[in-house]
Parts: structure tokens; sequence; C-alpha cells
């Protein structure tokens, strides 16, 4: 669940990021608490805590006196923007590295992609897969 | 933050021995520390010198703000779990558990029954007829129930297996977050612990080797793998601290984190970035300051690397 060598805090904000974006955590729904992370992730308390005030920095998370921490409203578009801008960075750009080393062309890797989906969306989806044959 | 412990300029000498070497920390209120280091390094030694359990040869050290030695004030708000606690012949757990109770004052009763059943703790067998794994459970479970100002745990684990260890650390930071206190844990099983301290302290022959956040250790250095004649470029100007190869590849372990700009580099001369783990990173500090002993123990200088 925790890799090494990545700061921990960064981990666990990712992790209740992913909550938000899978829908598990709705906007306005109560986020765990400090002291919920820690015992899940098995991590220091302070660690979890610096990765709550960094999403509550960054306007994901909002704090209720009193309460607990809330998904703030927005929260899923913001995160989902902020993912995609990085998906580049983490994901095309070690692609076309190794597409390289192998010597398959961003053509071939493109072919490959589509391929891909086409099979993972199997029959369950016929119907929207006539426009990219 | 405030400091709970300040210690400076300490150093324990046995006639020729120098356990502990002009040693200078101050350790923050309610923040677990890992004291880490090698057998022999001095970890217990400083330990006991703080619990007014052994005498410094000189420096001086305040605990609260106050000299510890034989003050009751400082002693009753510190628990120091050692490693090899020794207990009257006829002793049982129970009886440790009651002593306990009436020294610390914060003592929690229904806390120490819940570990005594989490850890199946055989509480009126005499401690000498006690496995080693149930005598560390005895001192875990005073060291937890205590909820000491100060708690240090020198090896509290060893003889527990995988599962009362991780009782410990669950219950450790359950605890911790309920009552937070100062937590001085030393332990060379550093992956099992990393996760659980906010700030490391690694002692080496007697000397302050790091004195960091967790955190920023974590980012403090990288593994460099790829063709060695490629790294060699890459590696020009930084510090490294480790240096292994296989044919043509080499891994080499450079201190300093990896901006932007390196990264990108990185990739364009096909080379990869692998993270270090505190407890990698530790090793190759300990090694890399055996290699350059004499010198500064941080090695902030020497290019050398020791095989």
């Amino acid at each position: 669940m925790i890799e090494e060598g990545r700061a921990l805090f960064l981990q666990i904000a990712e992790s209740v990021e992913d909550s938000i974006i899978d829908g598990s955590l709705p906007e306005e729904g109560q986020a765990p608490s400090t002291n919920e992370l820690a015992a899940f992730f098995r991590i220091n308390p302070a660690t979890a805590a610096k990765g709550v005030n960094m999403l509550v920095d960054k306007g994901v998370l909002y704090k209720r006196r009193g309460i607990g921490m809330f998904v703030a409203p927005g929260a899923r578009e913001l995160v989902v923007a902020e993912r995609r801008t990085a998906f580049a960075d983490s994901y095309v750009e070690p692609l076309l590295t190794e597409a390289r080393k192998l010597g398959l062309s961003p053509d071939d890797l493109s072919n490959l992609i589509l391929d891909r989906a086409r099979a993972g969306r199997g029959e369950a989806s016929d119907a929207t897969e006539g426009t990219s044959r | 933050m405030t400091d709970v412990i300040e210690v400076s300029h300490l150093t324990k000498r046995y006639r020729d021995v120098v356990a502990v070497d002009d040693v200078s920390f101050t350790v923050e209120k309610d923040t677990i520390y890992g004291l880490l280091g090698r057998n022999g390094a001095g970890k217990t030694t400083v330990m006991s010198i703080l619990t007014a359990q052994n005498f410094a040869t000189s420096g001086t050290m305040r605990i609260f703000g106050e000299e510890p030695y034989e003050n009751a004030r400082v002693l009753s708000r510190m628990c120091f779990v050692r490693e090899s606690q020794k207990y009257p012949d006829d002793a049982k757990p129970s009886h440790a558990f009651r002593s306990a109770r009436l020294f610390f004052p914060n003592w929690d009763q229904a806390f120490a029954d819940q570990l005594i059943a989490d850890f199946q703790l055989p509480i009126n067998r005499r401690i000498k007829k006690l496995s080693r794994g149930q005598l560390s459970a005895v001192g875990v479970i005073i060291g937890l129930a205590s909820r000491a100002e100060i708690t240090f745990f020198d090896e509290p684990y060893l003889g527990l297996d995988a599962v009362a260890r991780q009782i410990f650390y669950d219950r450790l930071l359950a605890d911790y977050s309920e009552h937070p206190r100062t937590v001085i844990l030393s332990s060379h099983l550093i992956d099992e612990v990393s996760n659980l301290i906010e700030r490391v302290l690694v002692i080496d022959r007697g000397r302050i080797l790091l004195d960091e956040t967790t955190d920023a250790v974590r980012d403090r250095a990288s593994a460099i793998v790829g063709d060695t004649a490629t790294i060699d470029r890459f590696v020009a100007g930084r510090e490294v601290i480790h240096r292994e190869s296989l044919g043509r590849v080499s891994s080499v372990t450079v201190l300093g984190a990896l901006d932007a700009d390196d990264r990108a580099q990185l990739g364009a001369l096909g080379l990869e970035a692998a993270p270090v783990s505190l407890q990698q990173l530790i090793v190759r500090l300990t090694q890399h300051a055996a290699g350059t002993a004499s010198t500064d123990p941080a090695g902030t200088t020497s290019e050398e690397i020791p095989r």
C-alpha cells in the first residue's frame, strides 16, 4: 500500500484524493480523520496530519470546527484537473521512453493503445465501437 | 515546539573506550523519535544517561529543563524500557505492573489489562520462567500503560514474533494519537519502524550521524541505475555514498534531492533513479562514515567510497 522512498504525506494525500475521484468519498462527505489515517496506514499521526493539511491548503478538504474534515465542493473536479496535468509526465513520458528502447514508434504505440482499449471494452460496449474502426 | 530534552556536548568514556563522543541534540515534545544505529553505537548508553541510570563523563543535559539525577520531579515523568531489564528472582509480571502503577502518575490500569490480553501474557508465572518474547512483552506493557511524558523503548521487541510486534506498533500509534507524548524508540529493524517515527536520530560510534525529520530523510538520497560510463557523467560533482556494479551496469547512491532538471537529464541519458529506503540510506551512511572515519562524520567533503 505504501511505497518506499516517496514522501509518506504525499502518498496519504493521494490516497484520499483517489477516494474522492472514485466517488467513495463524496463532496461534502466527511473525510477520514488524521488518527484514522494513521491507524489504517500504520504511520505517524503527524505525517498523516501533514497530508491532510496539504489537502486543506489545496482546497480539497475543509475543516468544520469541532466536527472534522469534509470534502470541499468542487474537490473532485480540482483533483481530476490536477491529475490530468500530471498524466503526461507520470505515464506518457515513461511509456515513450520504454517504447523507444524497444524500437516501437509513436504510431505503433497509438495502435497498441487503441487495440488494448477495444479489447478491454470488449463485448460490453459494442455500440460505441463502430466509430473507432 | 518545546524541547523536553536538551543534550549538549555529552561524552561517556569507559577507560579507553569512548562510548558517547561529544553528542548534542534536542528532543521535541510529543514526537516519536527513532534512535537508530548499529549494535554498540551508543544508543543504550545515551538513553541510560538521560534517564539518570548512568553518569556522563562530561557534558550537560536538561530534561524538562532540569537535571535528572536524583530528581523525582523529572524521573516520575520518564519511563525507560530496557532491553535487558532485571527483575527480582521471585517476581511475577503482576508484581512488576503493581510497582509500575505506584511509580507512574499517568498509569492506566485498563489499558495495561487490555495489553496483557493482547499479548496473552501469563501474569502469575515467575518472570524467570517467561520466554524471551513474554519478557519483552512485560516491558512493552509497562512502557505503554505508564503513559510517561517521555518513554524510551530500547529494542523493545526482542523475541517478539511478527504478530506481537505489529500489536506493539498498532497500540503505540493508537495510544499516542489519543495521548500525545514523547517516545524514543531504539531499533535496528529500521524498515519496520520507519513509518512510525517522525524524526530520526542516527548514532554511529558514539556520534550523531543524522538528526532530521523522517520525511526529509526520504528525499535525501537516490540510487541511480544504468550504464556505468553514463552514470559517471551524471554523478560528477555529486556526493556518492555507495557504488556497486554488475557488468556494465552500475547502481550509485548519491546524496541530495533530485530536482526537475536532474530528472530530465536522467531521462535523456537513459538512467533511472530508484528511491532509497530509510534502512538502505542509514546502512550506506554508516558504511560511508566508516570509510571516512577520521574526518567529518557526515562525510560532506569526501568522494571516497569504502569497499
